[in-house]
């Protein structure tokens, strides 16, 4: 489609077209305020809003992709600045918005398949979801610390509420307050990191940040001032990301929250945090088209510690997370500690610091949500037929409900990344990106994170297939079929497909969602 | 359009078809009610004859191919490589590129790591096509009375036949590798669910060691994808030069991409020049060699005749030369091999890395036991021909002894291991991975060039080997699950007197058994003495009296396999049992599986020219190759 038919492509720089890019944003917003006046109306008591929100997001997902849509395959970057600079809109912030919006629908459509939040809280369950998903797309978009902040809190404070949604469970309050607790530290040392930058630079937009960040390295390299600002601000958002050392939340908040929040957790909002840790990786590594300096000065003093630190919370989140994943009875636990060691694989490709990497990281999270969700779906359809949630209750679900087995098999191969399934797209992606890297930029360290990254594969397959092994060989507690609706196995045979014939599908995914999403920043000088 | 194009590119489609056709029939079963297990069983059964039918298409297509080229003077051109460079020539002489017969056939998959769908067939490949199409009608056959959760069996069973399938077709390396892996997870469930007592663990312990191995041959993969065959390029550009409708463009396009069609534009190719297409690695990678064997031949001229200024000038050019050329260097291909051949040294198995074998066979039931060691262990071998050496020539020649001395001490090992067992299936177990030895002992004695035609029978006698121990294997392993079906365990000891009830029975596993062990006239024999008889000639600079060890050693372990085999005979057929008087003989079913596979096992041991015959060609091209390229 190109962009003169298509009048939701980006005008001038003038408020209309700016809110014309907010429509999505704007479509949950009103969703959202539907949702609470219609919650006071007590005729719509007996009503599960659920679909409300279904259908706000599922527009706002389908306006999100004609934009997306509407960035052509150019060579040139394409960037506009909205509201004077505060939001950007370019390949990166469309593609991540359109991938948040549409596992946001995927996620909300889970919901309502089993029924987690019943008629009554559905209004507020949704406004919360609905309120974490718009700041998770202003997250893709800020250009500017304060818009960073602000989506960074927009995104978490419902995330909280979500945790603890599930009134009167012990277990669920407890992990509202840890994520609270954890959070409100890890935003704290974020903020404190901005303010020291903000303060020192006297601006909060990106691009000049690093504009004057470049001149300082020009003129021989940064004081330990901005190294301690830039680590705060990292710092905050592998909390976001679920990096070791800032992982220690998602464990307990998985286990106490219900299976899905927890696949909202994993799968939205990791998007959204791996979207801006990238954008502020490249940025700093002067990858904003147009600077006027060159990057050399970055890639000499900057990359050295920044590629390391990077490598070093990377294998250690992957092997951490792989390991942990062991000893795990409770399968909200173990999901969580799987989706930690993908978070490593997440940040593996950003630690090349190139848009190439970025690329990889952005390819790799598309099968990763499909089958993330689907193995969240079968906790959630499990637990609906049998009340329980650990692993042990997953045992002779290949005789108790085959089509539950077999999908779960699917997704669980995909994510140890096994050939021919679309999972085997992201692990090669991320793989290849390190060696290409390691070589082109003499980092052996590279190297040795694709070695950690090969081992670890080996490792994940241990427990995943463990899971298998309880699902398929055990025999079962009991032996009657389980009472799965059609609906719920719909939904995981239909993103079971989709792992299934992804890797047909290899080259738009990379040419759309890698190079297209990245072609906003400038490659490596 | 595209359908005109279908009679065109006639062997693309049967290529295509006989890895589609298993797949097809598994979804189509998806739609068949679990219940009607009988319609399963026979929709399945034609699904693998569907495979075996558009396989022997496939292979008189071959045959064709066959008479015509090998009465001409240009026997290379049966190899691989050839057959592409006639297609390229072809495309700039203006032939349509769509119109061809050759058995090679490509389509672009994935553009951004210049990925093809690239299949073809030669004599190597052939040869394990047909082989398993029929050990997998024949382990169907076999499977015929499972009744645990058949319609999944029967998928798994499809799934695991479209991957062996393709893998044996692919010549693109990164297409080897996803069929590679995709044989995994089949089998992976097809031990773990459907097998022993100790299925689990056998199951695991299977996946565990093949990923590993995996893993290792797709760092390799990484490795060689990203040389830069930029001065192989400029080579093949140069002599290309002046041929109409050349533009090094699409030149470059074609020869690296295959002929794709206008997927790329022209902005797409600055440097470097990547590929996983095996036959243009493999040709870069035996330039490289030849140029490193050019240096080692002028250097060693010099030390006899140091004044002579023209070799001076030689050696001066060819070191210019290996200066623009650091494509494959020595340690590069050093390490890939390395990796590669231990990665499939895994599957093969090679003695250290063989723990899950014994494991997987006896956990696993009767026909994929038939299926793993038939078929999935010659995928590992077949990586090491197809892969490992024509990939990295110079390592594999300079590790040629180390690989030799794997290969026997895998003989020693599995034979020895093997006359300790009183499990029949862990004996047969252990009695595969002492014949696999040969196959690799006859890979491995790299005699060039002089001695180049002793290495060529061995290399024959190892693919021989190959199908003569999937033959017999399977036959072996079906034979055990009959009598496990029987009498209802694997206890040698607990055997014994079965020739009575069960004569039939007791006749076909003898010639089955006497088969693998070796004897004159039956199948085994064959590629055992081939193999060896290419061995005594092996006399690597690094050890010069190895090949004659290493066929005193093989020879002498024939001994110890004539031991394990007519022990285990003694065992299970003579004396008499009272609880084993009344057992059945076999049905017509089993008779027909037992027959057929004794058959083979006589008719491939009195008329071995049955399949050297169009074997030969491709082997001895390939020998021919690969010699020259390491002569010094």
């Amino acid at each position: 489609m190109s962009s003169t038919t298509l009048q939701l492509d980006f005008p001038a720089s003038s408020l209309v077209g700016d809110v014309i890019a907010l429509i999505p944003e704007l479509v949950l917003l009103a969703a959202m305020l539907l949702l609470l006046v219609l919650r006071l109306v007590p005729a719509f008591d007996r009503w599960h809003l659920g679909f409300v929100s279904l259908i706000a997001c599922a527009v706002a997902w389908l306006v999100s992709s004609l934009q997306w849509l509407s960035f052509p395959l150019a060579s040139s970057p394409i960037a506009h600045d909205l509201f004077s600079g505060m939001l950007v809109m370019d390949g990166l912030a469309a593609w991540s918005r359109m991938l948040i919006l549409g596992a946001a629908t995927l996620t909300i459509l889970l919901t309502l398949l089993s029924k987690v939040p019943d008629q009554e809280d559905s209004a507020d369950f949704h406004v919360l979801l609905l309120g974490g998903t718009v700041g998770m797309c202003l997250m893709t978009m800020a250009q500017h610390f304060l818009m960073v902040y602000v989506a960074v809190e927009m995104a978490s404070v419902p995330s909280y509420v979500l945790a603890g949604f599930l009134k009167g469970k012990r277990q669920g309050s407890e992990a509202a307050l840890k994520y609270v607790v954890y959070g409100g530290a890890a935003s704290g040392l974020m903020l404190y990191g901005i303010s020291l930058i903000c303060g020192r630079l006297g601006t909060g937009y990106l691009p000049d940040i690093c504009l004057s960040i470049h001149t300082l390295l020009q003129s021989g390299g940064l004081e330990l001032y901005y190294w301690l600002a830039l680590s705060m601000i990292l710092l905050g958002l592998s909390f976001k990301l679920s990096l070791v050392p800032m992982h220690f939340w998602c464990p307990d908040v998985f286990a106490g929250a219900a299976a899905e929040v927890g696949a909202y957790l994993s799968i939205v909002s990791k998007a959204a945090a791996l979207a801006l840790l990238g954008r502020i990786v490249l940025l700093f590594m002067g990858g904003l088209p147009g600077m006027t300096v060159t990057n050399v000065h970055a890639w000499t003093y900057l990359a050295p510690s920044l590629s390391l630190a990077l490598v070093i919370v990377a294998a250690v989140t992957c092997t951490w997370g792989n390991l942990a994943a062991y000893p795990q009875t409770d399968l909200k636990r173990f999901w969580a500690y799987s989706t930690i060691a993908h978070a490593g694989y997440l940040v593996m490709p950003l630690a090349t610091l190139t848009r190439e990497g970025l690329a990889a990281a952005l390819v790799y999270l598309v099968p990763y949500i499909v089958m993330n969700l689907g193995v969240f779906a079968i906790v959630c359809f499990v637990r609906n037929a049998t009340h329980r949630e650990d692993i042990a209750g997953l045992a002779g679900l290949g005789t108790r409900s085959p089509v539950l087995a077999v999908t779960l098999g699917i997704f669980i191969i995909g994510l140890v990344g096994l050939p021919p399934l679309a999972g085997f797209i992201g692990k090669y992606e991320v793989f290849v990106v390190l060696y290409q890297q390691g070589q082109a930029q003499h980092r052996p360290a590279l190297l040795v994170l694709l070695g950690i990254g090969v081992i670890n594969t080996l490792i994940s397959l241990g427990y995943y297939g463990r899971l298998l092994k309880v699902a398929w060989f055990e025999p079962p507690v009991e032996t009657v079929p389980l009472a799965i609706p059609f609906r719920q196995k719909l939904f995981v045979m239909a993103l079971a497909l989709l792992i299934v014939i992804g890797i047909f599908f290899w080259d738009a995914l990379t040419t759309w969602g890698g190079i297209v999403a990245v072609s906003g920043f400038q490659a490596k000088q | 359009m595209w359908f005109v194009n279908v009679w065109d590119e006639l062997d693309f489609w049967l290529m295509s078809a006989v890895i589609l056709a298993p797949v097809a029939f598994a979804l189509a079963l998806l739609f068949i009610p679990s219940r009607r297990t009988e319609f399963i069983r026979w929709f399945t059964l034609i699904g693998t004859l569907v495979t075996l039918v558009f396989t022997s298409f496939l292979f008189i297509d071959f045959l064709r191919w066959t008479d015509q080229h090998v009465t001409n003077p240009d026997r290379q051109a049966q190899l691989l490589p050839a057959r592409i460079d006639a297609q390229l020539a072809n495309y700039y002489r203006g032939a349509p590129a769509a119109l061809s017969n050759d058995l090679v056939a490509r389509k672009g998959w994935i553009g951004r790591f210049h990925i093809d769908y690239a299949i073809g067939v030669d004599g190597i490949s052939m040869a394990m096509l047909l082989l398993s199409a029929v050990i997998f009608v024949l382990a169907f056959l076999a499977s015929w009375k499972n009744t645990k959760a058949v319609r999944g069996y029967c998928i798994l069973f499809l799934i695991l036949e479209s991957g062996v399938m393709g893998l044996f077709l692919s010549l693109d390396f990164f297409l080897f590798y996803v069929f590679f892996e995709a044989m995994l997870v089949p089998m992976y469930f097809l031990i773990g669910y459907w097998g022993g007592p100790r299925r689990e663990y056998a199951a695991i312990k299977f996946f565990l060691y093949t990923l590993l191995g995996s893993i290792l041959i797709l760092v390799a993969m990484l490795a060689l994808y990203y040389v830069d065959l930029q001065p192989y390029y400029k080579n093949l550009v140069a002599a290309a030069q002046g041929k109409e409708r050349f533009s090094p463009e699409v030149f470059r396009r074609d020869a690296f991409l295959g002929l794709a069609g206008d997927r790329y534009d022209a902005g797409e190719f600055k440097s470097p020049v990547n590929t996983f297409d095996l036959i243009v690695l493999g040709q870069a990678a035996q330039a490289s060699t030849q140029l490193e064997s050019n240096i080692a031949r002028i250097e060693e001229q010099l030390r006899d005749r140091s004044e002579d200024q023209a070799l001076h000038q030689q050696l001066e050019v060819a070191e210019q030369q290996k200066l623009h050329w650091q494509a494959m260097s020595p340690q590069f291909q050093l390490f890939c091999f390395i990796l590669l051949f231990l990665g499939f040294a895994i599957k093969v198995p090679i003695v250290p890395l063989h723990t899950w074998l014994p494991d997987a066979h006896v956990e696993a039931p009767t026909p994929i036991s038939m299926i793993l060691s038939a078929i999935l262990l010659k995928t590992g071998a077949y990586g090491i021909l197809r892969i490992a050496v024509p990939l990295c020539p110079w390592a594999a020649e300079q590790l040629a002894w180390v690989v030799g001395l794997l290969g026997i001490i895998a003989i020693v090992y599995g034979a020895l291991v093997a006359l300790a067992q009183t499990n029949l299936k862990r004996l047969i177990a252990y009695s595969s991975i002492s014949h696999m030895g040969y196959v690799i002992l006859g890979i491995a004695v790299w005699s060039a060039p002089e001695g180049a035609q002793y290495w060529s029978w061995a290399m024959k006698g190892a693919v021989f080997q190959m199908i003569a121990h999937a033959i017999t294997s399977a036959g072996m392993f079906y034979v055990a699950g009959l009598v496990y079906e029987r009498v209802g365990h694997y206890d040698l000891n607990r055997m014994g007197g079965l020739a009575t009830p069960m004569p039939t029975w007791a006749g076909l596993s003898t010639v089955i058994f006497l088969g693998a062990m070796g004897l004159p006239l039956l199948c085994g024999f064959i590629g055992e003495f081939c193999v060896l008889l290419g061995t005594w000639n092996f006399r690597p600079s690094a050890w010069p009296a190895a090949g004659q060890v290493f066929t005193m050693v093989a020879a002498g372990t024939l001994v110890l396999s004539a031991a394990y085999i007519l022990w285990a005979l003694q065992r299970m057929l003579m004396g008499t049992r009272q609880e084993h008087t009344r057992l059945d003989d076999l049905d017509g079913r089993e008779g027909f599986i037992a027959t057929t596979l004794a058959i083979l096992t006589i008719m491939l041991g009195i008329w071995p020219m049955l399949v050297f015959d169009w074997l030969e060609p491709t082997l001895t091209g390939l020998v021919q190759l690969l010699a020259q390229v390491t002569a010094r």
